[in-house]
């Protein structure tokens, strides 16, 4: 995340030194540091090779606009060009048949079932009701996967075992749903290889039974260089309406997605997170061409945060982060938190425009300087927490010998929490800090 | 591993291994092999060979800085050592890789003590969610059983909807034990109580399936460190294997997932899971060569039968995209 694109770009054109346009030589070397960044985020390498083209085409000769740097602007000109690639969301198509069918089809493993019921859970806020078929016959205990997601969720489940063949099970679904009132269908099926023949004969046969006005691919946001291989060979049997990436809490750049969509145009309906079944968000091509260059991802770094920090005590903080009111105490909770979270320096590369100024902050985040800092503020009064102002020299003695470190400690400490909070202001402010692409 | 350990086993080099190796791997090699053909026929060495070899490895997810270094590699080898057309560069890699998977993880890098194996013998597995961690168990059950071992199965993904289910169903398919707690329960507890057991102290292999976790969730990482951590208490010298499984269509975040579960609980070696579809598993390779875990299996399909001890040389076949 951190090993950004902008960064690696800047580097390259601080040795070119600034210029007013671009010339070839610098795209050249700039193509370069893009393949990389592109394969590195799973893009396949064909369409690496494509993207590369365009943006090239793009930006020799482009005038360099006076508010960014070289680096930023081929990085905008990038950006740009994945968010094209991506497209719109669509929206989910259920408004004929009768009822209405989703067929959700992938790899192993690669999350349907847990999909489905998301999906499952998202229709029935909308006010639908919907009915999940257990079409998967073959992984053992995948029926009762299914039902036991029913079962938790409140969510209605069709089964018949695993004995019926899977295209009788999904027909008959249809029947049930219509007696039930069930007004939409999620027809989940077993995992399966593109090249294994008679599975793919066995999933064309189901979706000709039920008629599905979407059918989506499941795939994982892991996915490395076989994505479209495997798309193209499910698209080519079974005209593919939509993908759902999965697991995009991880960390995986989903290049897959990229190449998904570039070389099928299926489009990206959802994308999944986490293993709660409320966490199946609308695709956003900015977002997500943000994430697969590595610009970081606040949304990422926000649900990370969800998942450790308290969320009564996160509304708080964001209320004071955007009045810019925070204060040492809030900064000692953070603190705390963030250990809890993982690497320092990997949740800074969340922040989009920080993987560069990570580095140019001064403080050099060790974990035991996060302890050194924990334990200054640890050794300051209430009062003082919340006023680092009142701090004076005899206070500062206090506070240096009561955690163990010097005066200097506790004045790099303020300035840095000083330099911070200014940061936070110009957040607040809605200015976003230089080094952005687009800023 | 096992074949060292316990002196039976299949051997990589047994033909049986080698065909499902190459069974699994050969399935799109012919498209390739004749695009590579060209490149690397009987002409001179020129920057489109290269590119075409640099081309193959990122194709197979080696990585894009890795297939840059490895090239980088060969280019010297093949210039001090003459090297001159196309059509022989193939194998000067072949040899390069496989040395490099055999230097970074000599077969005994998972601390098996030699000789008499404990008794029981632990086995921790653990992967991201979807890796396919409770298939790979059972295929690994199956073969300690098949060589005539008793295994005990740990059903301690108490998270997974069916996930203990799904073992125990696999525990009857194979005739192997499994025990298990409460869905929903704390998979520590299970574990100290299972590995206290009757059946499980009076068997030759324990092999604990965990819940699928990202690594970047740090609560469930600790959770898995407290799995760990309640193994070894409860048997000091355990676990003695800790398996990562890896899937072989990841793409570079397979990089990322190794290097935090070895963080987290010093990983031993490597499933490659489902090798049997069209990905090569390149980034396994990447994964050997930065962090020195060696590959011990490879999955190749959704059968109990369906696991080999790792072979590199067929591994790198694939992964170049030849017949071996």
């Amino acid at each position: 995340m951190f090993s950004a694109l902008s960064d690696k770009l800047q580097t390259v054109f601080d040795n070119l030194g600034r210029k007013g346009h671009l010339t070839e030589a610098d795209v050249d070397v700039a193509m370069r540091e893009l393949r990389m960044a592109l394969l590195e985020a799973d893009v396949s390498y064909g369409v690496v090779k494509d993207i590369a083209a365009r943006v090239r085409a793009r930006a020799v000769g482009a005038e360099v606009l006076r508010s960014l740097t070289p680096a930023q602007q081929v990085v905008t000109i990038v950006h740009d060009a994945l968010v094209d690639i991506l497209g719109k969301s669509a929206p989910l198509d259920i408004g004929r048949g009768d009822p209405p069918v989703i067929l959700m089809a992938g790899l192993q493993g690669s999350g349907k079932t847990t999909t489905a019921a998301k999906l499952a859970l998202m229709l029935r806020k909308k006010g639908k009701r919907p009915l999940l078929v257990a079409c998967d016959t073959r992984r053992p205990a995948a029926v009762e996967q299914l039902a036991a997601l029913g079962r938790q969720l409140d969510l209605a489940v069709y089964s018949e075992g695993t004995a019926p063949a899977p295209p009788d099970i999904a027909a008959r679904s249809l029947e049930h749903a219509r007696h039930n009132a069930h007004d939409v269908v999620i027809v989940d099926t077993s995992g399966r290889l593109q090249i294994d023949e008679a599975l793919m004969d066995e999933l064309v046969e189901i979706a000709r039974r039920v008629q599905p006005t979407e059918t989506l691919l499941v795939a994982d946001a892991m996915t490395g260089q076989e994505a479209v291989n495997v798309a193209q060979a499910f698209h080519a049997r079974l005209a593919l309406t939509g993908l759902v990436l999965t697991k995009v809490d991880g960390d995986a750049r989903g290049g897959a997605a990229l190449s998904i969509r570039a070389v099928t145009g299926v489009p990206i309906k959802f994308l999944g997170a986490g293993e709660k079944a409320n966490a199946l968000e609308p695709f956003e091509p900015e977002r997500l061409a943000g994430r697969i260059l590595g610009m970081g991802d606040i949304q990422t770094l926000l649900e990370r945060a969800q998942s450790t920090i308290d969320e009564d005590e996160a509304a708080r903080l964001e209320k004071k982060l955007r009045k810019g009111t925070v204060d040492l105490q809030d900064f000692l909770g953070q603190l705390q938190q963030i250990q809890r979270m993982g690497p320092i320096q990997e949740i800074l590369g969340l922040i989009p425009g920080f993987g560069k100024l990570t580095k140019q902050l001064p403080v050099d985040l060790d974990p035991r300087d996060l302890k050194r800092v924990e334990a200054i503020i640890l050794s300051m009064t209430p009062q003082e927490r919340r006023k680092p102002k009142i701090l004076n020299a005899s206070r500062k003695r206090r506070i240096a010998s009561g955690s163990g470190t010097r005066v200097q400690d506790v004045n790099q400490l303020l300035q840095q929490f000083d330099q911070m909070q200014r940061m936070l202001k110009q957040f607040s402010g809605g200015r976003l800090p230089r080094g952005l692409p687009w800023s | 591993m096992f074949k060292r350990l316990f002196g039976r086993g299949e051997t990589p080099d047994s033909p049986g291994a080698r065909a499902q190796i190459e069974q699994s791997l050969g399935k799109t090699r012919t498209g390739l092999m004749g695009r590579l053909a060209e490149v690397f026929g009987p002409v001179d060495i020129d920057d489109d060979t290269w590119d075409a070899l640099e081309a193959q490895l990122i194709r197979s997810d080696v990585g894009a800085q890795a297939a840059a270094d490895i090239v980088a590699e060969l280019r010297e080898k093949a210039r001090l050592a003459g090297v001159r057309r196309a059509s022989e560069l193939p194998d000067v890699l072949h040899r390069v890789m496989a040395r490099a998977l055999a230097a970074a993880a000599p077969p005994a890098a998972d601390g098996a003590p030699a000789g008499d194996p404990p008794r029981p013998y632990v086995i921790l597995v653990a992967g991201v969610n979807g890796s396919g961690k409770t298939t790979s168990i059972a295929k690994l059950a199956h073969q300690h059983v098949r060589d005539g071992r008793a295994v005990v199965l740990v059903a301690a993904d108490t998270f997974r909807a069916a996930a203990i289910d799904q073992l125990k169903l696999w525990g009857e398919r194979i005739g192997v034990p499994v025990i298990a707690g409460q869905p929903g329960g704390d998979p520590g507890a299970v574990v100290f109580d299972a590995l206290n057991s009757h059946a499980a102290r009076s068997a030759d292999v324990v092999i604990v399936d965990t819940a699928g976790r990202l690594h970047t969730q740090a609560n469930l990482m600790a959770e898995l460190v407290k799995v760990r951590n309640v193994v070894a208490r409860v048997m000091p010298d355990a676990p003695h294997a800790t398996l990562l499984v890896l899937d072989a269509t990841t793409g570079q975040n397979g990089l990322a997932q190794a290097k935090a579960f070895t963080a987290a609980v010093n990983v031993t070696g490597l499933i490659l899971a489902k090798l049997d579809s069209t990905a090569k598993g390149g980034v396994a390779f990447a994964v050997v060569r930065e962090l020195g875990v060696p590959i011990a299996y490879v999955g190749t399909g959704e059968q109990a039968a369906d696991l080999a001890p790792f072979d590199a040389a067929a591994y790198v076949d694939g992964v170049l995209g030849r017949v071996g």
